[in-house]
């Protein structure tokens, strides 16, 4: 006769209280399967920890977010964010969907191309470019958004050099009512620096003043603030026209669109806005600002976190069950914050991934590092889970492959399910052999038989 | 072991009277505190949970022992 399946005991003192003003809700629904593939024999296969990719999820995401700016605006272009997510197949779901490129850093603009990106598709962002990679670019003729003066001045001593005019756009930080303001990139709007750095580029006779480019935050959740840098940039655009003489072919407004994520702190769920909340009054405010119908600028759009957060999920396994010194349970878990950068900013929702009775208990979910600060969840209400138990973890899918660390443990395998439900490594866990192929060892420390 | 006065029933629900306190309980932790109060040892009730329960022996001895810790800090125990 087969045994029935055993739970641990667990008893509660109950007490009698308010109601909570929040009600409640049950978030321990069991994901047994992610786009019809078990949970199991994912971790079977793949290992565990182990991150998983919806492809079908990312081409929804990517096509509702077109489909609400391009029913409102008539020129829009989305260009992936390099950084968000780099790994080339993801890469390359994005511009199969029709996105182009915005890189941050050399090797990003490289992935770019290797993925077969046009060079003219490629933006190039960030405070670091180096001097052989913007003349990559130029030869390219990839989009350059200038961040500070010394770039500025480079640029125009580099394509003097080359003989080539760049195409560029700058980055113009500005006051959209949302602080602490993001003004380390780019110029300042209000203190004249964006227009005395526009100026400049028209007077060098070296550059191609194509486009404006604004990134105000991330994780915004105010739609009014993109109505402002919207305005402040068509400010600009007009400005450009009338006094330089030189018509402004885009705006690109940056990234910033909030996932549905929970931020630390938040006292239940905060209800974000959603991308075609962003896309109203973004595009209304450029249509309503009185450019000729012909003259409206390219609206270019980086968004990187929206497009992915809830394709990834991180799957992983319980280590073993611990009672802290003032009587709070510990869950340790075989995936911490070396994977999952994000749990510093987020309180990620886990699910088990196998049926659970009502009970739940609350927990102190810890990651697998001899480091104190790895902590997944400093709280969580979770089914009683044994040593071997499964869980789920929901909306990893920006920053956490990229902004992931090898430290004590290896980076795990990622797997990307396909619009047909079979299953890819994406990226293989590291080895040993991976994490020494780059170290030398001196003559005199190597062992000598 | 158990203190006789604890009053259960099959919902999981136990009383002490001496302190007014009332606990919920889940399936396992209910059919070990009857068995408790039946006066099996912890080791009789260790093999029954072996024989009928899908369980590592290793695990279950470690929940048992945190579930007396549980039962001895909520005063459910008589020594």
């Amino acid at each position: 006769m087969s045994k029935l399946k055993y739970e641990r005991p667990l008893i509660k003192k109950m007490h009698a209280g308010m109601m909570n003003k929040f009600g409640s809700q049950d978030e321990n629904t069991p994901v047994t399967h992610i786009d019809g593939v078990s949970v199991k024999s994912l971790i079977d296969t793949y290992g565990s920890p182990v991150f998983v990719l919806s492809e079908q999820k990312i081409r929804q995401n990517y096509k509702s977010a077109v489909r609400a700016f391009t029913t409102r605006y008539p020129k829009v272009q989305f260009a992936w964010s390099y950084k968000t997510h780099y790994n080339n197949a993801v890469c390359n779901i994005f511009h199969q969907e029709g996105s182009w490129a915005e890189v941050v850093s050399g090797f990003e603009y490289k992935k770019a191309l290797g993925n077969g990106v046009p060079g003219s598709n490629i933006i190039f962002n960030g405070p670091d470019k180096h001097i052989d990679e913007m003349q990559l670019a130029i030869e390219n003729d990839s989009l350059l958004h200038i961040d500070h003066f010394e770039e500025l001045y480079l640029l125009i001593d580099l394509c003097a050099r080359l003989d080539k005019k760049a195409r560029v756009a700058i980055r113009v930080n500005m006051d959209t009512g949302v602080y602490p303001m993001w003004d380390r990139f780019g110029f300042n709007y209000e203190n004249g620096q964006a227009w005395q750095a526009l100026t400049k580029i028209i007077e060098s006779g070296k550059l191609h003043l194509v486009g404006l480019h604004a990134h105000i935050g991330t994780y915004m959740l105010s739609t009014a603030a993109y109505g402002v840098a919207a305005t402040k940039l068509c400010d600009l655009a007009t400005k450009c026209k009338a006094e330089l003489h030189t018509a402004v072919k885009y705006i690109d407004l940056g990234g910033g669109f909030p996932s549905a994520n929970t931020l630390k702190g938040a006292i239940g769920q905060v209800p974000t806005p959603s991308v075609d909340e962003f896309a109203e009054v973004i595009t209304s405010t450029i249509l309503n600002y009185g450019f000729n119908t012909e003259e409206l600028p390219l609206l270019i759009l980086e968004s990187g976190r929206v497009m992915i957060d809830d394709a990834g999920y991180l799957l992983g396994t319980v280590l073993a069950n611990k009672k802290l010194s003032d009587g709070r349970k510990a869950t340790i878990m075989d995936f911490g914050v070396n994977i999952m950068f994000t749990s510093f900013w987020y309180d990620h929702k886990i699910s088990p991934a196998q049926e659970v009775s009502h009970f739940n208990e609350d927990t102190v979910m810890y990651g697998p590092l001899c480091m104190n600060i790895d902590i997944v969840r400093e709280t969580v209400n979770l089914p009683l889970l044994n040593r071997g138990d499964h869980v789920v973890v929901h909306k990893v899918g920006a920053y956490n492959m990229t902004q992931w660390m090898q430290f004590i443990a290896m980076r795990p395998n990622i797997v990307l399910i396909d619009t047909n439900n079979h299953t890819h490594i994406i990226r293989k866990a590291e080895t040993l052999d991976y994490l020494q192929e780059l170290e030398l060892m001196p003559d005199h420390l190597k062992r000598k038989n | 072991m158990i203190k006789k006065n604890i009053a259960t029933n099959e919902f999981g629900f136990v009383f002490n009277p001496a302190t007014g306190d009332s606990y919920s309980s889940n399936p396992m932790a209910a059919e070990i505190i009857q068995l408790m109060k039946e006066n099996l040892s912890l080791n009789e009730i260790k093999k029954m949970l072996l024989d009928k329960y899908e369980v590592d022996k290793m695990i279950l001895e470690k929940d048992l022992d945190e579930f007396v810790g549980l039962l001895k800090e909520n005063n459910l125990l008589s020594n």
